[in-house]
C-alpha cells in the first residue's frame, strides 16, 4: 500500500473531517440514541424516560409479532438472494457464451440497478396490480387470481420479485466478471475430459466463481435485510396481515407510526447486531478467500 | 493408439480469416509429430481442429479409421495438454487426475490404479493431495501431462506444453516427453514455435507458414535438404545464410567466390550456407569468398563471427582458437550448400 505523508498535521484531519461530521451525524450518533433508548422506556409524550435495562428484548423476543416478523424476514432475505443470485447467473452464463454481442446486452441488463427503489416498487405494484395489472391478468388464463392484498403467499411472492429486479443487475455485472476470469483452456480442458456442459457447469464453473458467489450471499442478505424498506413500503405496506413485515419494516411501523420508541429501538439494534456479523463474515472471508 | 489422417484440412475463422489452408498429412500410430512454424502460423488452430475444439470448415480429420469432423472432443479419445496446463485449481491433484476417468464412469479401482500409475511414472506421488496452487510450474506441468496419460487415449495433443517453464526445466521436461512417448508408444502431435524443441522430440517436423505446409520430413531430412528458404532460415540454430548470386553453369558467383550448387542453374539464385558449414582458407585459395567482419561472439566452444558478404550479412562459426583479420577468407564444406530460386523460395536440386 501507499503511504502518503502530509507535512501540515491538521489538513489530513480536515480533509477526512465532512465524511467524519456526516458518520457521526447520520450514523453514530443515532446508533447510540437507539443502543439508549433501548434500555429506557418513554411515555406517549415523550416527558419522562425511565430506565429498564433489559425489558425490551425481553418484551421484543417474548412478542409473537415479532417472531413472526423474524420469519417472513428469513424467508424474504433468502427468496430475494435466491432469486437476484440465480437469475444473475443465468444472465451472465448467456452473455459469456456469445461476448461479442455481450456489451449492449450488458448495458441494458445494468439499467435496472440505477433505477430508485421506490420506483421499482410502484412499477412491480402495477404490473401486479389485481385490478389494472398485466400480471394478474395473465395468471388468470392459467386459472389463478392473483392478490396480494388479500393473499400472503402472493404478497411474498410480489414483494420477493420486486426486491431481487434491481439487484440482479448488481449480481449479474459480478458474475460476468467472474465468468470472464475463468480461462476458456479449463472449459476445453473439461470436455475433453468427458464433461458435458451441465457437469462442466456443477463441476467447473461453479466451484470457480464460489468466492463472486459468497460475496455476493452476503451483499444481497445485507441489501434484502436493510435496504428494502421503500419497495416494501410502495408495494405491500408489510400486509396483508403481516405477511412481509419484514424486521425494518416493522421498526418504522413500531417506532414512528406506533410510537412505540424502546421497542423500535431494540429492534434496530438487533439489525445493527445482525449487520455487524455480516460484515464480520464477509471480511474474514474475503480476506482467507473461499477456498478452493 | 490410432493413425490420424488430416485430408485437403483448412480453416476459415468466422470473421474471414483463413487460419489453415489445405493440409494433408498422415501421422502413423505412434509417431511423435511436431507442428513447428512462428507465430501465428496456424499451428494451434490445426491441433485444435484435431482435438474438436475448433470446427473443421474445409477437409476431413480421421482418427484411427473414423471421421471425426462432427465428433465431439471427449468422444475422440484423445488428450491434450494445455499451454498454461489448464488444471483445476478447486481440486486436488489426484482429483484433476481422476477427473475424466470419473465422466466416463470408470471403476474406483480401476480410476485409484491408474492414478497411482502415472504418478509413479511422473513422480508426482508426493504431491497427489496438494491443489494445483501448492505446485512449482515444473510440477505443474507433470500434473498436465499425468492427467493426458490416466486416460490411456488414442492421441496426446501437446500445445506449446512447456513454454511457461524456464530455459534449464524446459530442456529436462522436452527429454522426459521424449521418453515417456517412447515408452508408451502413443501417436502424438505436438505444437511449438521453438526449432530446437522440435528437432530433438520429432520422429517427423511438419513445417507451418502462413497456414501451409512448407515441408516435412525428419529432423535431419528438413536440417540437411530444406525445402524453402523459410525452412532454412527457421531450422537451424544459429540460422542458415542466405545470400544473393549469381550461378552460372550450376556454380554461384559471390563475394569473390564461387560455390558449386547442386543444380545446374544459370541465373540469379539465393545460396545457403550454415554457418557451420564454411571454413577460412587461405587467401587466393580457389573459389574463397570474403567476409568483412563486423563483430564476434564468444560462445565457449566456438565463436560466431558476423560481418557481410558483398554487402549481405553473414555469420560463420569457427573453433574458439581461430585468429582473425578485418576479413576472413571463406570456402564452403563440399556438398554444403544449398541453392534456392531467386524468386520462388524453392529448393533447387
Ligand atoms: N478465434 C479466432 N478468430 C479469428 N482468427 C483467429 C482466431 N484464432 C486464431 N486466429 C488467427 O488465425 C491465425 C493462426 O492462429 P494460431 O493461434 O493457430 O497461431 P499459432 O501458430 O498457434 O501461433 P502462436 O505460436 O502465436 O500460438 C492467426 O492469424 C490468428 O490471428
Ligand atoms: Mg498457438
Amino acid at each position: 500500500m501507499k503511504r502518503i505523508f502530509f507535512r501540515n498535521k491538521i489538513l489530513p484531519y480536515l480533509l477526512i473531517a465532512p465524511q467524519m461530521v456526516v458518520t457521526i451525524i447520520f450514523f453514530l450518533w443515532p446508533a447510540g440514541e437507539a443502543v439508549l433508548q433501548s434500555f429506557q422506556r418513554e411515555d406517549a409524550f415523550g416527558l419522562h424516560t425511565t430506565w429498564v435495562g433489559l425489558a425490551n428484548y425481553r418484551a421484543l423476543f417474548q412478542d409473537p409479532d415479532y417472531i413472526h416478523s423474524l420469519q417472513v424476514t428469513v424467508v424474504f432475505t433468502i427468496g430475494v438472494t435466491a432469486v437476484a443470485l440465480i437469475v444473475a447467473l443465468l444472465l451472465a452464463l448467456a452473455v459469456d457464451r456469445t461476448i461479442k454481442a455481450g456489451p449492449a446486452y450488458t448495458t441494458l441488463l445494468v439499467w435496472p440497478y440505477a433505477v430508485a427503489p421506490a420506483v421499482v416498487g410502484v412499477l412491480w405494484w402495477f404490473l401486479f396490480n389485481p385490478t389494472i395489472g398485466l400480471m394478474p391478468y395473465l395468471l388468470s388464463l392459467v386459472g389463478y387470481h392473483w392478490n396480494h392484498a388479500l393473499k400472503g403467499d402472493d404478497a411474498m411472492i410480489l414483494v420477493i420479485i420486486s426486491a431481487a429486479w434491481p439487484q440482479v443487475s448488481y449480481n449479474f455485472l459480478f458474475f460476468v466478471a467472474g465468468l470472464q476470469s475463468i480461462p476458456g483452456s479449463m472449459r476445453e480442458a473439461a470436455a475433453i475430459d468427458g464433461a458435458g456442459p451441465v457437469k462442466r457447469f456443477f463441476t467447473i464453473t461453479l466451484p470457480l466463481l464460489s468466492p463472486t458467489t459468497f460475496f455476493l450471499v452476503v451483499v444481497n442478505f445485507v441489501y434484502a435485510m436493510f435496504a428494502t424498506f421503500p419497495v416494501i413500503d410502495a408495494t405491500t405496506q408489510g400486509g396483508p396481515a403481516g405477511a412481509t413485515n419484514i424486521l425494518v419494516f416493522k421498526v418504522y411501523q413500531d417506532g414512528f407510526v406506533g410510537l412505540n420508541l424502546g421497542s423500535s429501538a431494540a429492534q434496530s439494534v438487533v439489525l445493527l447486531a445482525i449487520v455487524i456479523a455480516l460484515t464480520v463474515i464477509q471480511f474474514r472471508f474475503i480476506e482467507r478467500r473461499v477456498e478452493y | 493408439m490410432a493413425a490420424i489422417t488430416l485430408e485437403a484440412v483448412g480453416k476459415t475463422y468466422a470473421g474471414g480469416v483463413k487460419a489453415v489452408h489445405s493440409i494433408d498429412l498422415a501421422i502413423q500410430d505412434g509417431e511423435f509429430v511436431v507442428l513447428v512454424g512462428p507465430s501465428g502460423c496456424g499451428k494451434s488452430t490445426l491441433l485444435r481442429m484435431v482435438a474438436g475444439l475448433e470446427s473443421v470448415t474445409e477437409g476431413k480429420i480421421s482418427i484411427g479409421d473414423r471421421m471425426v469432423n462432427e465428433v465431439e472432443p471427449a468422444e475422440r479419445d484423445i488428450a491434450m495438454v494445455f499451454q498454461n496446463y489448464a488444471l483445476y485449481p478447486h481440486m486436488t491433484v489426484r482429483q484433476n487426475l481422476a477427473y475424466g476417468l470419473k465422466n466416463r464412469k470408470m471403476a474406483k479401482a480401476e480410476i485409484s490404479r491408474r492414478v497411482d500409475e502415472a504418478a509413479q511414472i511422473l513422480e508426482i506421488g508426493a504431491f497427489l493431495d496438494r491443489k494445483p496452487r501448492a505446485l512449482s510450474g515444473g510440477q505443474r506441468q507433470r500434473v498436465a501431462m499425468g492427467r493426458a496419460i490416466v486416460r490411456e487415449p488414442a492421441a496426446f495433443l501437446f500445445d506449446e506444453p512447456l513454454s511457461n517453464l524456464d530455459a534449464k526445466l524446459r530442456v529436462q521436461m522436452r527429454g522426459e516427453i521424449k521418453q515417456l512417448q517412447a515408452r508408451l508408444g502413443t501417436t502424438s502431435i505436438y505444437v511449438t514455435h521453438d526449432q530446437l524443441e522440435a528437432m530433438t522430440l520429432a520422429h517427423r517436423l511438419v513445417v507451418l507458414n502462413g497456414g501451409q505446409i512448407e515441408q516435412v520430413g525428419t529432423p535431419l531430412e528438413v536440417y540437411r535438404k530444406p525445402a524453402s528458404t523459410f525452412v532454412a532460415a527457421f531450422i537451424g540454430s544459429p540460422a542458415m545464410n542466405l545470400l544473393n548470386a549469381k550461378a552460372e553453369g550450376g556454380v554461384a558467383h559471390v563475394g569473390g567466390g564461387r560455390v558449386p550448387l547442386a543444380a545446374a542453374v544459370t541465373g540469379p539464385v539465393t545460396l545457403g550456407l550454415r554457418p557451420e558449414d564454411v571454413r577460412p582458407a587461405d587467401a587466393g585459395t580457389e573459389g574463397a569468398f570474403v567476409l568483412k567482419i563486423a563483430y564476434v561472439e564468444e560462445l565457449g566452444a566456438q565463436k560466431l563471427v558476423h560481418g557481410t558478404v558483398e554487402g549481405q550479412n553473414f555469420a560463420c562459426a569457427l573453433p574458439s582458437d581461430a585468429a582473425l583479420g578485418q576479413a576472413l577468407h571463406l570456402v564452403p564444406e563440399p556438398g554444403a550448400a544449398h541453392g534456392f530460386d531467386a524468386q520462388t523460395g524453392k529448393r533447387l536440386g
